[in-house]
């Protein structure tokens, strides 16, 4: 039933996450299969004999993430709740034991309340039926807000693709669970994020915005599911708001002259890629007048809420290996990087 | 009837009544979480216990495999946080009967889904959760089978009790865990949904161990299977 409020591509609203990930199966045949029965995506050769295991998941709605990292040097495996829903623990249990080829898996979980517990829980389904070895990070780079209306503590944001990149390439590169595990942490340890919204974003089963946002007012630090933000402002250029963000990351990770980061200025789902880049510009800018060096800038939707508009600033505090890690070659629909 | 199949017939008719009951509850439940939440906890438990009793309908497993698998269909099959407290929890306890359903059995199946429900939702007494009902519960219960020798039948009586003020005790408190949080002050004067579910739950497996303890006579059997599963399905 289509409503006439409503102006999407999609047939029934219940369906949208099913047929969403037969048509991304459709487009990466090669790289990517669906367990039988579930909404869980992995690697068309999962699992990858000698490798560590790298599997997410999440609520829909936040394209390309998770399933557009699956590939070589990134995640071996993605699970899809439906919109803004956890995906459940028997469906990350059963991905869990596909993606393990006896070296272990690690779980990189956004830190929301339903998905960690569906993790644990996932987890926990995974060591009964059989002896693999699981391990989880919890990414809570969100820097606007302590608690919100979906989690105690941080939020996960867009700082989870650092974690898969840096994860995914160690374990490429042959390490084991533990030394995953502890690149995965430092990448969290090391993240922020702060996100703002121009419109809100509309759910397929809801039909209509998630929150009201009048014509002339933004929304700072808000989450990626149209959850409140931390403050609700006039509308202001593209500078200023660049701005408003960056500062906000750099005091929450105490960056100092001579830092080196990896930035992602992140689209919302709605926003033109032009006005990514005029925001990146000014991001570039301010960490230069700190004398802050951008070892690489990525720019695009990463981490998207529906059909939101606005955007989110990731910076990523490199050390050598970091850097190292995040160089490493990887292929997936939604990420690639070459050798030099 | 070799005890274990009185067991699995006392396990899988306390299914069957909880099932029934939640299926009875499911708009009340629903009005409940509408108050303050988010008007999904009747359908989402009729739907998971509706799947339950699917799966373990005519099961000739052991006792335990059933309790388990009402767990792990639980966790699937209500979704959400409620899927792993309800489901994960029972399903994690389960371990404890293994041996059997006996006195001490239960007693360490209803601590160690206390535990399991405490430990991944993070709520304490007072926070207006499930854990307000559950916690008097199992502690009532322990305390009555390991000190005051009371029957299991006559132990679960009083649990139920005790879940029952843990409820009322929700309704004027303010709710610090779960969605009901995010309204302050506003979720004052409603009882809370899981704490409740809990209670109904608990109802259920006391009746059915009455039935299967005729005379509060201790046969491990009856008396143990129905705190075995109180905790379990009540503590969301």
């Amino acid at each position: 039933m289509v409503r006439v409020d409503m102006k999407k591509l999609i047939n029934e609203p219940g369906a949208v996450v099913d047929e969403m990930l037969d048509g991304m199966v459709a487009a990466y045949p090669e790289a990517l299969a669906r367990l039988d029965g579930t909404n869980v995506l992995v690697r068309a050769d999962a699992p990858v004999e000698g490798k560590v295991g790298i599997v997410s998941g999440g609520g829909s709605g936040h394209e390309p993430t998770h399933a557009g990292y699956i590939g070589d040097g990134m995640l071996d495996g993605a699970a899809a709740g439906e919109v803004f829903t956890s995906p459940t623990a028997d469906q990350l249990g059963e991905m869990i034991q596909a993606c393990d080829a006896g070296e272990g898996v690690l779980c990189v979980v956004k830190n929301y309340e339903g998905d960690v517990m569906n993790f644990e829980t996932g987890i926990e389904l995974a060591e009964m039926e059989s002896d693999v070895e699981v391990t989880y990070v919890v990414v809570d780079d969100d820097v606007a807000v302590e608690d919100s209306l979906y989690t105690s503590g941080r939020r996960g944001v867009c700082g989870t693709i650092f974690v898969h990149k840096a994860a995914g390439a160690k374990a490429a590169q042959g390490g084991d669970l533990a030394e995953v595990e502890r690149v995965a942490q430092k990448v969290v340890d090391r993240v922020g994020t702060m996100g703002m919204a121009l419109t809100s974003c509309t759910t397929p089963e809801k039909g209509e915005p998630t929150f009201d946002l009048p014509e002339d007012e933004i929304e700072l630090g808000i989450g990626i599911h149209g959850e409140p933000g931390i403050e609700r402002t006039e509308v202001m250029d593209a500078d200023s708001v660049t701005e408003h963000l960056t500062e906000r990351v750099l005091e929450d990770l105490e960056l100092d002259a001579g830092a080196r980061v990896a930035t992602i200025v992140n689209g919302m789902g709605g926003t033109p890629q032009m006005e990514l880049f005029v925001v990146n510009r000014r991001l570039q800018e301010i960490l230069g007048e700190r004398d802050i060096e951008t070892w690489d800038a990525w720019v695009g939707d990463y981490m998207t809420s529906l059909d939101m508009a606005g955007c989110s600033i990731t910076l990523l505090e490199l050390d050598d290996e970091l850097e190292e890690l995040l160089s490493h070659p990887v292929e997936t629909p939604a990420l690639t990087v070459r050798d030099d | 009837m070799a005890e274990t199949d009185t067991q699995r017939e006392a396990v899988l008719t306390a299914v069957e009544r909880v099932t029934d009951r939640i299926a009875e509850e499911k708009g009340h439940l629903t009005d409940l979480d509408s108050a303050i939440g988010d008007a999904d906890h009747g359908a989402n438990l009729d739907r998971g216990f509706g799947k339950a009793l699917a799966a373990v309908e005519d099961s000739e497993d052991d006792p335990a495999e059933i309790v388990k698998t009402v767990g792990v269909t639980l966790v699937s099959a209500v979704g959400g946080a409620s899927g792993p407290l309800y489901g994960g929890s029972i399903m994690t306890a389960s371990q404890e009967l293994e041996g059997g359903i006996t006195a001490d059995s239960s007693v360490a199946f209803a601590e160690a889904y206390l535990k399991k429900v405490k430990d991944r939702g993070g709520a304490r007494i007072g926070d207006k959760t499930m854990v307000d009902a559950l916690t008097p519960a199992v502690h009532t219960y322990k305390k009555s089978i390991e000190e005051d020798e009371l029957s299991p039948v006559t132990a679960l009586s009083k649990a139920v009790d005790a879940a029952e003020r843990g409820v009322r005790f929700t309704t004027p408190i303010r709710a610090n865990k779960g969605r009901a949080s995010y309204l302050g002050w506003r979720s004052v004067g409603h009882p809370d949904p899981g704490a409740t579910s809990t209670l109904y739950i608990m109802e259920e497996l006391l009746a059915v161990a009455s039935e299967y303890c005729e005379g509060d006579v201790e046969t491990d059997a009856e008396a143990d299977q129905s705190p075995e599963e109180t905790p379990g399905e009540g503590a969301e």
